[in-house]
Formats: structure tokens, sequence, C-alpha cells
């Protein structure tokens, strides 16, 4: 789960990090009115979107009087803001974030990652901040530093003092350097934070150290601990179909394809959406109903992927474990009459009870395409998905 | 043989006494597997399934002479299940529970560093289907039957494309020696390389499928061990070819997060390191097929 850079930094001010000035508006009134309050005669004022690269986007912009800050967010407000993290549809911007101008110097690149080889966090920074570090890491990785930490003794001073070192902070930032990193691990270990990045963490004409960003994810697997966290869920920057999948306990990815997908566990359906294009579709989306499929489930399963207008066949894939094909077949058989499906439906059905769950759907009189093998199965959704399509063109011609 | 366990292995249940833990015990049980008791804290002194309920790991050590141990306990606590059966000195747990968070997986690893590497757990899970060693013992959730007996070793992340590999083998007369879920979770207690390392040194097993999937380094790390230390061939196939980079794939491990982790490139490493690699997930069966028969 991801949060707000303002959500992020209202926390990491907690743990003794240096922020700018700043407060939330979501109006232009209110953001004139932060801007007052803050004082000054230079303002940022920034869209709070899920997303980095926000400025590249066009979604920070530099205010030199309230006039231009009025204005600036009159025009992000209710804006789509697209970079290349969001995807091409782009995200909402629904609150704007007012912060004190900064006079920098300096501008340095930290963050904490989960290291999947090493199986540790690692601490990750560059005196080269400002711009993205994959690219820093293809065009010069021997600028960027890398400390990892052993999780039974936690970040040590001298690991800290190592990185202040190689971001090039002067000694006498030193003390105020080692509160920060280490404000930002205890952060990091108290709120089961998976990613941690301050892009730029600056040094300012006054010899401060501020972060100018933060963006904070958090392991989904931990939320159940973390309430606190929970509640900073923004809904609006998540695709509605993910969330309304989560709720009913399902796993949904939307994709651009046209094939919709049911399938139990998620390395079959990553396998039978790779079949569909080696077939020559698309698939519509990723969808596991896990294990215990019951026929209510696989109703709510077949609306969600069937609420995706673009939808021209389904393809259901089940291989039946702790289920049971005969379950399967009914709960699938039941959906489809209630919900008056119009599209060609494919099932392929394997493991447990495969024969009794075959004669179901076939007893059913429901015209329902069946298949024996993965391949077969994708191999007809695509030429159902391809009649189907050439049939609209032809109604439409 | 087979690797990690077979008909003598002595197992035991954690979080025995649940509705999913009495569930698979028994199919164990079912199965042939030597279940000799289980844990449930509070419990110690019942008899569940037959079966001598135990408080502690160690009294189950201690008194049935538990060696492997299979965790079904809810994602808040299964960490700590996992190094109370290592300090017990279990030598083999599977772990099936999804969802615990990754802090907790690193805690579990560094604990289970600590051990000197003859006395150390070996861990495979958390979030997989479990291990089954076919017509000898089945420690997992896996549906027995689908599984013949033969000289493939199989590795995977997935629990049910695991299955569908094992079924497009059994369609075409193959067995397996022994199957592992590593499962699908960035954190995970045995990597592809490890148990490549257990299937080389078995003599039963004379191929190896690897079930790898986008994200995080394992695959392409267990193919520069096949390489550099495998006499055995080693056949692959990874899934998301569809999948969009930063979106998570159902498992909390399948997301593509940096170069090299895509399907495409864990490919084409793969293959130039010699790893025969599977077209489609549909030929899965019939590339170790085709393996086979050049031996």
């Amino acid at each position: 789960m991801d949060i707000h850079e303002y959500q992020a930094k209202e926390i990491l001010s907690g743990y003794g990090v240096k922020i700018a000035e700043g407060g939330m508006a979501y109006s232009p009134e209110e953001a004139v009115q932060r801007a007052r309050d803050i004082g000054g005669h230079i303002w940022a004022v920034k869209a709070q979107v899920h997303s980095g690269a926000r400025g590249k986007a066009g979604g920070i912009k530099i205010c030199k009087t309230h006039d231009e800050v009025e204005a600036a967010a009159e025009a992000l407000l209710g804006k789509r803001l697209v970079t290349h993290q969001t995807g091409p549809a782009g995200k909402v911007c629904g609150r704007l974030y007012i912060e004190a101008g900064t006079d920098i110097v300096k501008e340095l690149y930290f963050c904490f990652l989960v290291d999947r080889s090493f199986e540790r966090i690692v601490m990750v920074g560059s005196a080269q901040g400002g711009m993205e570090i994959e690219e820093l890491a293809k065009n010069n990785p021997e600028a960027i530093t890398k400390i990892y930490i052993e999780p039974a003794v936690g970040l040590q001073d001298y690991q800290a003092r190592e990185m202040a070192f190689a971001l090039g902070l002067e000694p006498e930032l030193m003390s105020h350097a080692v509160k920060t990193i280490k404000g930002c691990y205890r952060a990091l270990r108290d709120l089961d934070v998976s990613m941690l990045e301050i892009n730029p963490l600056v040094v300012t004409r006054s010899g401060e150290l501020i972060a100018l960003d933060a963006k904070m994810g958090f392991d989904d697997n931990a939320l159940f601990r973390q309430q606190k966290i929970s509640e900073l869920r923004d809904k609006t920057q998540e695709d509605p179909r993910e969330m309304a999948a989560a709720d009913r306990g399902l796993s949904y990815v939307g994709l651009d394809g046209d094939i919709g997908c049911m399938i139990n566990g998620a390395g079959l359906a990553m396998a039978t959406m790779d079949m569909i294009k080696l077939a020559g579709g698309e698939p519509a989306n990723f969808l596991d109903v896990g294990g215990g499929a019951s026929a209510e489930r696989t109703e709510k399963a077949f609306r969600l992927v069937l609420a995706d207008k673009g939808v021209k066949a389904m393809l259901v894939n089940i291989f039946a474990g702790i289920n049971r094909c005969d379950w399967i077949a009914e709960g699938v058989v039941e959906a489809v009459r209630k919900i008056d499906m119009k599209i060609p439906l494919i099932v392929r059905l394997s493991g447990t009870n495969v024969e009794e769950g075959r004669r179901i759907i076939a007893e059913s009189g429901l015209p329902i395409i069946t298949a024996e093998t993965l391949a077969e199965a994708a191999e007809k959704a695509v030429q159902a998905r391809n009649e189907a399509v050439a049939k609209e063109a032809a109604q439409g011609a | 043989m087979a690797i990690l366990i077979d008909e003598t292995t002595r197992i035991i249940v954690q979080g025995f006494t649940g509705k999913i833990g009495s569930f698979h015990a028994q199919d164990m049980i079912n199965y042939g597997s030597n279940v000799v008791g289980g844990i449930t804290p509070g419990k110690g002194g019942q008899t569940h399934l037959g079966l001598p309920v135990f408080n502690t790991v160690k009294e189950a050590v201690q008194q049935v002479g538990a060696e492997a141990s299979i965790i079904f306990v809810p994602p808040a606590f299964a960490a700590d299940s996992i190094m109370e059966a290592a300090d017990a000195g279990i030598k083999y747990c599977v772990a099936i529970t999804d969802g615990i968070p990754t802090q907790d997986m690193m805690t579990v690893k560094s604990f289970l560093r600590r051990f000197p590497v003859g006395q150390r757990m070996m861990l495979t899970g958390p979030n997989c289907a479990g291990t089954i060693s076919p017509g000898r013992a089945m420690l997992g959730i896996m549906p027995g039957h689908i599984y013949m007996k033969g000289n493939v070793g199989i590795v995977g992340r997935s629990g049910t494309l695991g299955y569908e590999a094992a079924d497009q083998m059994k369609r075409l007369g193959i067995g397996i020696s022994t199957s592992v879920g590593i499962g699908g979770d960035p954190i995970n207690g045995s990597s592809h390389r490890d148990i490549l390392e257990k299937f080389e040194a078995d003599p039963e097993t004379k191929v190896i499928l690897m079930i790898g999937e986008i994200g995080g380094p394992q695959e392409v790390e267990a193919g520069m061990f096949a390489k550099a230390h495998m006499t055995k061939p080693v056949v692959a196939y990874i899934a998301g070819l569809t999948a969009p980079e930063g979106r998570r794939m159902g498992h909390a491990g399948a997301i593509i997060s940096s170069a090299g982790e895509s399907a495409a490139e864990k490919v084409a490493i793969l293959k130039d390191l010699g790893v025969t690699i599977c077209s489609t997930p549909a030929a899965m069966g019939e590339t170790v097929a085709a393996v086979l028969a050049r031996m």
C-alpha cells in the first residue's frame, strides 16, 4: 500500500526528519490561505498522487505570488496526472500540498528497500540526487552507495555515518544526518515499510538537511498490525476494480486486452495469460480466485471480469486440488444462468473429480465451450474472441 | 531416494487441531505420510486424529522423534512457529501460511543463519503448496493422486502451476522423484538454487523442471548454479510474459521492480546459461520428455 507525500512527511517528521513548512489544500482558496499561513515569497504547489516523477508530469508548480498559487491549484485539482509509474490512465489529483520554497545547495538521493538477494534491508544513497535512481544505476553505478542492514541488530551509527559521508555531507551536518537516517530506519521497522524514498534529500543554504520529497510503501501482509497506516489509504488512487476484488478476497489486475480470465492460483493465472498471448490473443485481466472457489465466489469473480465492457470472451481455467471440479462446474453453471452472459465462455477443468465436473457442464445445456488442455483452452478462447469481434464488425457494417 | 522427505520421515503438524490443519493432516495420513503428532499450545496431552497433541515442538521432538514439520499457523504467528521448529531441532519445515509480513521473514532467515550449517533447519515456503515425494510421502496440500513416481524433480513457486506440470507429465507417462513448492513470497525459506543443489545430489533424479515467474533474482541465480555446478539437465518455464512492470500479479513476490526481472529477460539469461526453456506453459511435459529421450 502506498501513501501520499504529505502523509509520509508527517510520519517522518515524527521520527526526527526535518521537512519544509507546509499544509494541505483541497481548493484554490485553501491553497492561497496555506501560502499566507506559511509566509515568505516562494511556494511549491504539489499534486498529491501516488507516483514518482510528478515534477516531469507537471504536478509540481513553483509560485512567486498568491495569484500564481491560486492558478496552479486550479490547474492541478481534478487533473489526471500521467507518469511512467501511473500507466496511461494516470491518477486524479484531489489534494494539494503547499510547501515553503527551499533554497537548495545540494540535492541527494536516499532510500531504504528490501533486497531480495540478500534478504535484508538495504540503504541506498547517492550524492547525485533529483534524478531517477534507475537512470543513475544504469549510467553511473559507481555514484551509488549500498549498505546492508543485519535485521537482528538493526542499523548501526557507523553505517549511518558511512552513508552520510558517501552523500558528501559536511562534518557539521554529521550528527543531524545520522539522526535523519536512523529516524527513517526506525520508521521503517516500526511501521512495516517496504520502501522509503527521499528524492531529493537536500542541503539548504542555511545548512539544514531537509526531506524535500518522501515516498513510502507498506507491506500489505503487515497491515493487520498497522491500523493507523491502513487508515491513510486513499482509495481514489487505486483501481476501483482491483479494490472491489480485494474486498471480496480475490486478486485482480486489470490489463489492456479483451479476453477475460478466471483462474485459481497466481502462477497458473500468469501461465494461462502467457498461453493466450502465445495463441495470438491479449488477456483483459489477471484474476486469481484462490483455493476455496465456492459458487458465491465464482459468481463474484464472473461479475468482476464482465464489468470490463471491453471483454469479448472469457476463459476459466481451474486446476482443482483442495477444490473439486464438480463444485466449480456447479458454480460456473449457476453464475452463467444468473448473470445472463452474452459473450462466449471457455471452461477448462482439471484435477479432483474432473469427469463429474465436465458432465455437469455438458448437461447444463448452456453454450459453454470446453477444453481438456491448457493449449486447447487458450486456442479456443482466442478463436471465440476473433469470431465475436468479426461478428461485431459485420453488424456494424 | 527422493529429496527432503520419504515414507520414513517423522512428521508433525503445527496448527494441528485447527480446521485447516486437521483437514490436511488427515489428507497427508491418507496419502501414507508418517505423521506422528501435532502441536497446539494449550492442548498438549490430548489426542487428535488418533495422534498425540503436544504443547511445544521440543516435546514432539523428544517424545515421538519428530524430524519434519508443516505449518498451518495464521500469518501473525507463523514466523514464531517456524523459529520454534528450528530451535527444537526439526530438520525440515514446510510453511504453508500465506501472508507472513516481509520483516518477519527477514527475522526468520537471520535466526536460521545462527545455527551451524549441519544443524540448520531447512525451510520451504511460506505461501506454498508443500513438498511431495510421490508414492512415499506428502508434506503439503496438493492433490496427491496427480503425481506419478519417477525420476524428474520439480521445483516451483506456484501451487496450481506445479499441478499442471505434474499432470502434463503423467499424461506422457513421466513420473516425479520429488516436487517442491518454494512459494510466492519475496523472501522465502529456500530458493530455486537450494533445491537444485538437493536434486543434483539425489541419485534418483535425472532431470529437473524449474517453474519460475517474474520478480526477484532467484531463477537467474539458479541458472548460474546449474551452469557452474550441475551435471543434470535443467528445464525451465518462466510465467508472466504478459505482466506489466510494477504490478503485483497475485503472489507478493511476483512483481517486476528492476531490470532482469521480467519473464523475457529471465528466459534470455537462462538460455545463455544452458537451461532448456519450455516455449509455452502447455509444453512443460513434452520439453521434459524430449530431454529425457536424449539421455
